[in-house]
């Protein structure tokens, strides 16, 4: 009755390989960006650690704080992801990649980027944040470097695509696996979304960083910057609920909800995370109140997405949860694998990422916004959202995709579990204390342990993030632990024993999804026009009135 | 969960699933309407689209070349405020209570933040561009104005204070 993908198809070793590449490069970066995480909380709360650092030259709060940034935000999620999707796309479409050469070059420039980006990071010429807002100076090689990996990732999606079209002719008339649509929706937006960041270098940055003009004009480029900006947020979010969607429900036990409600979800991510970039630039000048007003009202649009997603997801678990005996109407949660380290990531992800989602409407809400913009609460937030709901999913999806790719069993269930919980309780600690302090109008961005206006009032909420922050230490430790024992293990399955990829059966048989959600030229060029009604004014007007006076300026 | 199965043309969505997407909407219009009627009617408003400067040359043409304090009389003021890596100037302003003071912040570098503590002015400060936001100080005291965007390696110690007096008469 139920269509049922082919999963019975092998995945080649050298496949198995290249995904394995893509998850190595990640948790590397995910590694080293983290070091600095309890350093910067420390730092806060006065206990400077970086005169420790100095001699290796890292000392530099700063530098550290770019490092961070870049490594977890741009190369862990960028790498997990595009591995992951591979993976979907192979497992789900039930077929190798039609052109495999074509997706090497896609990682290979991602990791040339990554290098050239790294370089002047390490050196000091580029200590500018992950945003490198103008016209604070970078070395021209990080603008370039950032680029390639950008291009690296379209060049990946590109392979998809091809893969896609390829299926789409053996298969007249058949519905796309749920996974693969919702794989490839999220490499579609990525692509449109991007284009913001690839004009604000290439017009911009580039040029000024080599001396072809003189300067940058800095409110162009935070709008440019933040076209892509927001909808970066969902190309980190999105691959974590396909695995909510599509994945989580078989792991536990039950089977997607309904698939259609799934694909619309998807749909409306696609048409409406890219024309809200100005919710990041209410407080700022030059842009109309008017435009601003207009992306207020789309954010909460784009929110509607999120909370179908919310029943949807917890609509499969509670079925899951009622065929292995639960009771109750909420008695069913404990009933729920909790045991099983897959499992419990979402899981845990899941509720941290309800509080963020809270949270994430604040931020959203236009005026509100002035309590609480660039202050401490939002990385509060942030890690909430992409330092949790996304990587705390990511560690889940690692715990069986790491055995996947290597054929090791996972080491071990128990130090899994143990990454989990120790992730949630620090973040539930980290996190509550940076939004009290945002509150209390503490800035980001700032080692608070040496800015001379700290009132006394901060001072055990700064001692409550510190704590937050080394537990959440402990957690990435241990995941690192976890993932390098899994993977460089001796042993290996014996014959006949491995991990199944997972892939959600929906509860209604996909055949009966409407055809309209299946299908992406609508829903691209919606999209299209969309972007243009909500952009193409005010961006035509800055453009217009462009000044590049604003030289760049060494931090 | 009607396991009903013809095929459908619309959404199949079940009555719960309907149920929860009205009650989304519904939800989502009220946060915009309450935003609205907060911005519009009661005032609490965001910087928006004030005026562009050269940052290359705006310390030197007025009113920025003379920044600080303008008494409009009636309790309002203005005041000129200019940012530049890592210090305000002016960086203490002196008002009487119940004063009305209007803003304008530049920048003669780079990006910088203008957050003034326990009120509702929060602006990201850019070269090039003026914001522009406006407070009422019922309450004496002492208010920071802090750099709340990463300026540089000096940006931590970044801030200026506004001092509203008890008694009128000081500025
Ligand atoms: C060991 C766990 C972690 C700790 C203790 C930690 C701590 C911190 C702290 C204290 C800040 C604020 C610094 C400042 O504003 O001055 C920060 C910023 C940030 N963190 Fe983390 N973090 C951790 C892991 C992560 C992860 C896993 C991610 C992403 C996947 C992440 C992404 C970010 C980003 C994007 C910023 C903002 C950087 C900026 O403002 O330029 N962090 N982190
Ligand atoms: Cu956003
Ligand atoms: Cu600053």
């Amino acid at each position: 009755m139920v269509l049922r993908e082919r999963t019975d198809y092998e995945v080649t070793r050298e496949d198995r390989r290249f995904v394995g590449a893509h998850l190595f490069v990640a948790i590397v970066a995910l590694s080293v960006g983290s070091l600095f995480g309890p350093l910067q909380a420390f730092e806060w709360s006065g206990l400077d650690l970086y005169g420790l650092l100095e001699p290796i030259g890292l000392g530099d709060y700063y530098k550290g704080l770019t490092i961070h940034g870049v490594l977890n935000a741009l190369v862990w999620t960028t790498f997990f992801i595009t591995g992951f999707l591979t993976i979907v796309i192979i497992k789900g479409l039930g077929r190798p990649l039609r052109y495999p050469k074509l997706n090497r070059i896609g990682f290979w420039t991602m990791v040339i980027g990554l290098v050239m980006a790294a370089i002047p990071i390490l050196m000091g010429a580029a200590t500018v944040l992950y945003t490198f807002y103008p016209p604070l100076e970078a070395s021209w090689a990080f603008y370039l470097g950032l680029t390639l990996v950008v291009v690296g990732s379209w060049i990946e999606g590109y392979g998809f695509y091809f893969t896609m079209a390829e299926w789409r002719k053996d298969n007249p008339g058949t519905r796309s696996p749920f996974i693969v649509l919702a794989a490839l929706i999220t490499m579609v937006m990525w692509q449109i979304a991007t284009l913001g960041v690839a004009v604000e270098i290439l017009t911009m940055l580039l040029p000024a960083a080599l001396g072809i003009t003189a300067g940058t004009d800095p409110e162009l480029g935070r709008t440019f910057f933040w076209f892509t900006g927001h909808p970066l947020v969902y190309f980190w979010l999105l691959p974590a609920y396909v695995s909510w969607y599509g994945m989580l429900p078989a792991q536990a036990g039950g089977k997607l909800f309904s698939d259609s409600l799934a694909r619309l979800a998807f749909w409306l991510f696609l048409l409406l995370s890219i024309p809200v970039g100005f919710h990041h630039q209410f407080v700022d000048p030059g842009i109309p109140i008017g435009w601003k007003y207009v992306h207020a009202a789309l954010t909460y649009g784009v929110a509607f997405p999120s909370l179908l997603t919310l029943f949807t997801v917890v609509a499969s678990l509670e079925y899951a949860a009622r065929k292995r005996g639960g009771k109750g109407l909420l008695g069913w949660i404990r009933a729920l694998p909790w045991g099983n380290p897959v499992v419990s990531a979402q899981l845990l992800a899941g509720i941290l990422f309800m509080f963020g989602g809270i949270g994430g409407i604040t931020n959203a809400s236009y005026n509100v916004n002035l309590v609480v913009h660039n202050t401490a609460w939002i990385p509060g937030h942030f890690h909430l959202t992409v330092a949790s709901a996304v990587t705390l999913s990511f560690f889940g999806v690692s715990y069986w995709l790491i055995p996947y790719v290597t054929g090791k069993p996972l080491w071990t269930t128990r130090w899994a579990s143990f990454v989990n919980w120790t992730w949630f309780i620090g973040m539930l600690i980290f996190s509550n204390a940076m939004h009290v302090l945002g509150l209390l109008g503490a800035p980001r961005r700032t080692p608070l342990g040496e800015a001379p206006y700290v009132p006394e009032e901060w001072s055990g909420h700064l001692f409550r993030m510190s704590v937050g922050g080394a537990i959440l230490f402990v957690g990435v430790v241990a995941f690192v632990v976890v993932a390098a024992r899994t993977a460089f293990q001796k042993s290996r399955f014996a014959e006949g024993e491995g991990v199944e990829f997972p892939i959600a059966e929906s509860i209604h048989d996909p055949q009966d999804t409407p055809e309209w959600l299946d299908r992406f030229k609508p829903w691209i060029i919606g999209t299209i026009v969309l972007v243009a009604l909500a952009y193409g004014p005010q961006l035509i007007e800055q453009i217009g009135n462009a000044a590049y006076n604003s030289p760049l300026i060494s931090p | 969960m009607n396991d009903s199965p013809a095929a459908r043309k619309g959404l199949g969505a079940d009555p719960y699933e309907r149920r929860w997407m009205i009650v989304s909407l519904v939800l989502l219009i009220a946060f915009m309407v309450t935003v609205t009627i907060a911005g519009f009617a009661l005032g609490f408003q965001v910087p928006g689209d004030e005026s562009r400067v050269d940052p290359r040359t705006v310390a030197d043409s007025p009113p920025w070349s003379e920044p600080g304090l303008r008494d409009l009389g009636n309790g309002e003021y203005v005041a000129y405020v200019l940012s530049r890596q890592y210090l305000y100037d002016p960086n203490t302003i002196t008002v009487p209570v119940g004063a009305t003071v209007t803003f304008y912040v530049t920048s003669t570098d780079v990006q910088h933040g203008f957050k003034l503590q326990d009120t509702n002015v929060n602006m990201q400060v850019v070269p090039g561009e003026v914001s522009k936001l406006t407070v009422e100080f019922d309450e004496p005291g002492e208010y920071k104005y802090i750099c709340n965007e990463f300026c540089g390696i000096g940006h931590a110690a970044m801030f200026g204070r506004v001092i509203v007096e008890a008694e009128a008469g000081g500025s």
